[in-house]
């Protein structure tokens, strides 16, 4: 992947953000920022989509550096409540557009496999399903968010704590690179290539995307979330 | 990608001398360093090496026995031998490479290189899965634990682990269900043994 030379700052222009990084094109709608900005730079279209600005670059930063790691001070600059907007906006779009989407070809691909292979493809693609609404909406939405939420307005529960939190993007991602290796290595070569190499492309990106996503929780989510949990009595 | 180097030498001196040399090349990390070969086989499964060096006299008379041993059950990892001593060539066979104690810093850097090499082209040669890795997949796509399959057989968790990794690593498939499809597509097993 080639790195970029200089980051990004508030006086980028907005556009040269998105020429500059084409994946960072997909953050506009988690963050509610509608097109049609024109020639203003980073910090004014923020600001018209009541964005915390550093939270939008540093979002930008880790999706097109992956190395990036923001320290302690710059995570003071941003508002936690903006991010916990951010991550569920971007489980909507992975639960509500993405995966349906793959699912949608994955049927087609299943239908043409027939009975010798189309169960077992089903029933793995199911099995993975439930491994990721269990981990996004179960655990992160209904258990993880709500404690922060509260840890926000000032209450404490004692039953959970963030470095409990379960890392378990790696297995959902893995679990999508299989598919990707199962639709493009091991199924027999005649059935709906075509239909398996678009689909591929989305798994890819997919898969690019939850990764940028588990690093966001685990360097800005979880680093600040410790940092309040260390601040109140 | 960076080599994963396991140090095997008795004396810490020689060790952390080589280790150094090693860690300033970008393209390997030293992960562990062990004075003798004992819990040799673990290591390599917990910090996922894929390059030895072993002083052979730490081996003494079971030299062959014991690579042998380690090559089947880690066929991933290069064997280099690191040559203190004088030493009975034969003893040397086993191994792919080798270093000497009066190697100078640059010639080391640049067998190391070549060692690189060849493990790129060990990587890639072997693709196919060996009647004992096709048969822990076999037991994996049932949903065994390591634990029964090690009892059930009869050899250690970890020389399964072992398996299981080079399984990843020929298929290119990480997780158990995906695993399970690969059995299936590839008539090592049928839909009516999964539970």
């Amino acid at each position: 992947m080639p790195q970029k030379k200089t980051p990004f700052s508030k006086n980028t222009k907005f556009a040269e953000l998105l020429t500059d990084d084409r994946r960072l094109l997909q953050l506009l709608p988690r963050f509610g920022i509608g097109l049609g900005f024109g020639d203003r730079n980073v910090a004014q279209v923020c600001q018209m989509s009541r964005v915390n600005t550093n939270l939008f670059l540093m979002i930008c930063e880790i999706y097109s550096n992956g190395n990036f790691r923001p320290g302690k001070e710059e995570l003071r600059h941003i508002d936690l409540g903006d991010l916990l907007s951010y991550l569920k906006a971007s489980h909507r779009y992975y639960l509500d557009e993405r995966f349906p989407h793959i699912e949608e070809h994955l049927h087609n691909i299943i239908e043409a496999c027939g009975q010798k292979y189309g169960p077992m493809l089903s029933h793995f693609y199911d099995e993975y399903k439930q491994e990721v609404m269990r981990h996004i909406q179960y655990y992160e939405e209904e258990v993880v968010f709500p404690y922060i939420e509260a840890l926000l307005e000032g209450q404490r529960s004692g039953s959970y704590k963030i470095d409990e939190f379960e890392h378990n993007h790696t297995n959902i991602q893995d679990t999508l690179d299989d598919m990707m290796n199962i639709l493009l290595k091991y199924l027999p070569g005649d059935i709906l290539p075509k239909e398996r190499i678009e689909i591929s492309y989305d798994i890819m990106e997919l898969s690019d995307d939850l990764n940028r996503h588990s690093l966001i929780e685990e360097r800005i989510l979880i680093p600040y979330v410790e940092s309040l949990e260390n601040v109140q009595p | 990608m960076r080599s994963r180097v396991i140090i095997c030498e008795a004396s810490e001196m020689i060790a952390i001398g080589l280790a150094e040399i090693i860690d300033g090349m970008a393209q390997f990390d030293v992960v562990s360093r062990l004075d003798n070969p004992e819990h040799l086989s673990e290591k390599i499964v917990a910090s996922d090496a894929n390059l030895l060096i072993i002083n052979p006299a730490l081996l003494g008379f079971h030299n062959k026995d014991f690579l042998s041993q380690l090559g089947k059950e880690h066929p991933q990892v290069i064997m280099i031998a690191l040559v203190t001593s004088c030493l009975d060539h034969s003893m040397l066979t086993p191994y792919s490479g080798v270093i000497e104690i009066n190697d100078t810093r640059s010639k080391i850097i640049s067998k190391m290189n070549e060692f690189a090499q060849s493990e790129t082209t060990k990587n890639t040669d072997d693709v196919e899965l060996s009647k004992r890795e096709a048969d822990v997949l076999v037991a994996v796509a049932k949903g065994m634990m390591n634990k029964e399959i090690a009892d059930q057989m009869n050899i250690s968790i970890h020389t399964v682990i072992s398996h299981r990794k080079n399984i990843t690593r020929k298929t290119g498939i990480k997780s158990v269900s995906g695993l399970t499809v690969y059995a299936l597509l590839n008539n090592l097993i049928n839909e009516d043994e999964l539970i």
